[in-house]
């Protein structure tokens, strides 16, 4: 059943009898984890997953049938649901491009020998070490209408007719949020670039600085390819985190102004804990999760076959 | 290989702009948290306070609703990470030393959990944490993190167990110790590091942590720092920015703490990856 990776004293004659009581003992020593694991994660997680295909709704006695795809059929109809998925496709597609560009160019920056890169190196990490509701209170001071930065930079820059209340127009809503989210996001893309960086063989660059290449080319041709397990994880990742986000929209905005920053995840939770349809809540969460690795699967054997061309 | 000097310059030029990007936004809350509430409606605020004052961060201690809401974070946070590491320490050493079909299952589902939006989770978690009364209480809250917090516990745990020579272990193995006491004698005082930064993770996780705090704690008196200062958000005249801003940094001192502790770990890449942002 269980295959140990050591022996630790195999020649000896009690090594059988060592083994099975080394067996207990893993066993003892992984239980208090994985049985939590099991009840609070793996088990919700089933559950919710079932709740999506039955008309559960808040409140004590209130009976639960299984509805089937029913729950399905109505989010079809449902136009604020479509337009919440609209929005998160673009607030997920747009905060992971951004971030992943911006902070591939601080990882190149922060890999080169520049002074002051130490100092920048914590700089970079400032917005991981910040809690998502403050992040998102922060940058409330920022887009203020009238006590904000933003607006009093662009009247000293003499911009005064772009002063907008950011967070509270129609077309600015969605933009705001989604910089405030690459903002927020890109400590992580960047460290793991820049990791990723430092793994690229020197001798590569050297070679081909050697026979002639451009710096452009060399970042072509050398480094992208080299990073590019690299670049698919992280991105993967980033689009996941993005799609299912939640503390920072619902602080900035709430989902507002009418809906026009109503991210899926403010939609469930809205759907669940305001107006009690756990049922139908919990099928989008199914909805989100179908469409992410759909979209993942595409991206992955897209990348695969080009890494195979 | 060099750069030239004006594609060096260049490159100061574009890491000055990273660097006002990613730090305006701290500097203006910093700024706003030492204005008076006069200079809070000036039609032009400024950087840099005219009278600069100690009033918000008075106000926002005292204030009674944030002092509870920190002693409650401080309460949930630290029973989190005491818990966390005291279920996730014999785990890891397990999975550090044993190859089971039981660990690679377990970090399988860590994977592929990422993959679920929370509101999978949260339904049915409200709904089990119900039925035995632990919804809207602390303890159920506790739960819920260190569940959240476990799998990156282990994964974290068991590479600090890793660095440990095995040799040391057999050493004490061969003395007669029996598995658990080499674990507590041999491997538990050169673990220490490792624990510290683990439940400084699992600490730091439940103290910035919103969703699950939001939906299980239903009275203001039980909630958390981020609900608190979030409900201040939504109520908040101009003139109550500044405790705002000012409870806010206040509230960010624990994080900022863990990440200099851990800062020079995370930029040389290794420990990158697996922290969900």
């Amino acid at each position: 059943m269980t295959t140990l990776a050591e022996a630790p004293s195999a020649n000896k004659p009690d090594y059988k009898a060592r083994a099975r009581s080394d067996r207990t003992t893993i066993y003892l020593l992984l239980l208090p984890a994985l049985l939590p694991i099991v009840v609070l994660s793996v088990i919700p997680l089933m559950r919710g997953i079932y709740l999506g295909f039955t008309d559960a709704r808040a409140g004590r006695n209130v009976d639960t049938n299984f509805t089937g795809v029913e729950n399905y059929r109505e989010l079809m109809n449902d136009d604020l649901f479509w337009s919440a998925f609209r929005i998160g496709l673009v607030w997920a597609f747009a905060v992971t491009i951004l971030q992943f560009v911006l902070a591939f160019g601080l990882a190149l920056l922060l890999s080169q020998p520049l002074k002051f890169r130490g100092f920048a190196r914590v700089m970079a990490l400032v917005p991981w070490a910040m809690p998502p509701v403050i992040v998102g209170i922060m940058w409330r001071l920022v887009y203020h209408p009238d006590a904000g930065l933003l607006n009093e930079v662009l009247y000293r820059g003499g911009a005064e007719g772009l002063q907008h209340n950011w967070l509270g127009d129609f077309s600015t809503a969605l933009p705001a949020v989604i910089m405030v989210g690459v903002w927020s996001g890109m400590p992580q893309t960047t460290i793991v670039l820049l990791a990723g960086l430092s793994g690229v063989p020197r001798e590569l660059h050297e070679a081909a600085a050697v026979d002639g290449a451009t710096a452009w080319q060399r970042f072509r041709s050398v480094t992208v390819p080299s990073l590019m397990p690299v670049i698919v994880a992280i991105t993967s990742l980033d689009f996941i985190w993005n799609f299912n986000s939640f503390g920072l929209v619902y602080v900035l905005t709430a989902g507002g102004p009418g809906g026009r920053t109503m991210l899926p995840m403010l939609f469930a939770y809205e759907e669940a804990f305001r107006y009690g349809n756990y049922g139908y809540a919990a099928a989008l969460g199914n909805v989100m999760v179908v469409i992410i690795v759909a979209l993942l699967a595409v991206y992955l054997r897209r990348r695969l076959r080009e890494a195979n061309a | 290989m060099k750069a030239s000097r004006t594609a060096r310059a260049f490159q100061y030029v574009a890491l000055l702009v990273y660097m006002v990007f990613l730090g305006f936004p701290l500097v203006w809350m910093l700024s706003t948290s030492f204005k008076p509430p006069r200079e809070m409606v000036e039609i032009h605020p400024t950087l840099i306070p005219h009278n600069p004052t100690l009033d918000n961060y008075v106000e926002a201690f005292t204030e009674q609703e944030l002092g509870r809401a920190a002693l409650n974070s401080l309460q949930v946070s630290l029973a989190s990470a005491v818990l966390t590491v005291l279920i996730a320490l014999p785990a890891a050493y397990a999975l550090a030393r044993f190859k089971t079909k039981l660990g690679t299952a377990a970090l399988g589902w860590v994977l592929l959990s990422q993959l679920f939006p929370f509101v999978l989770l949260v339904i049915p978690l409200f709904l089990i944490l119900r039925q035995v009364d632990l919804v809207n209480t602390h303890a159920g809250l506790i739960l819920v993190y260190v569940v959240w917090a476990l799998p990156f516990a282990l994964w974290m745990l068991q590479g600090f167990v890793r660095n440990i020579p095995r040799e040391l272990e057999e050493a004490a193995a061969v003395d007669g110790a029996t598995r658990l006491q080499v674990l507590r004698r041999v491997v538990a005082p050169l673990l220490a590091p490792g624990v510290v930064a683990t439940s400084l993770f699992a600490f730091i996780s439940a103290w910035n942590e919103f969703f699950f705090a939001l939906v299980l704690l239903k009275s203001p008196d039980l909630a958390t720092l981020p609900v608190t200062l979030a409900r201040f958000v939504g109520v908040e005249g101009i003139a109550r920015l500044g405790p705002l801003a000012a409870g806010s940094l206040m509230a960010t001192i624990p994080s900022l703490i863990f990440f200099a502790f851990l800062q020079r770990r995370l930029t040389s890449g290794s420990l990158a990856g697996a922290v969900k942002g």
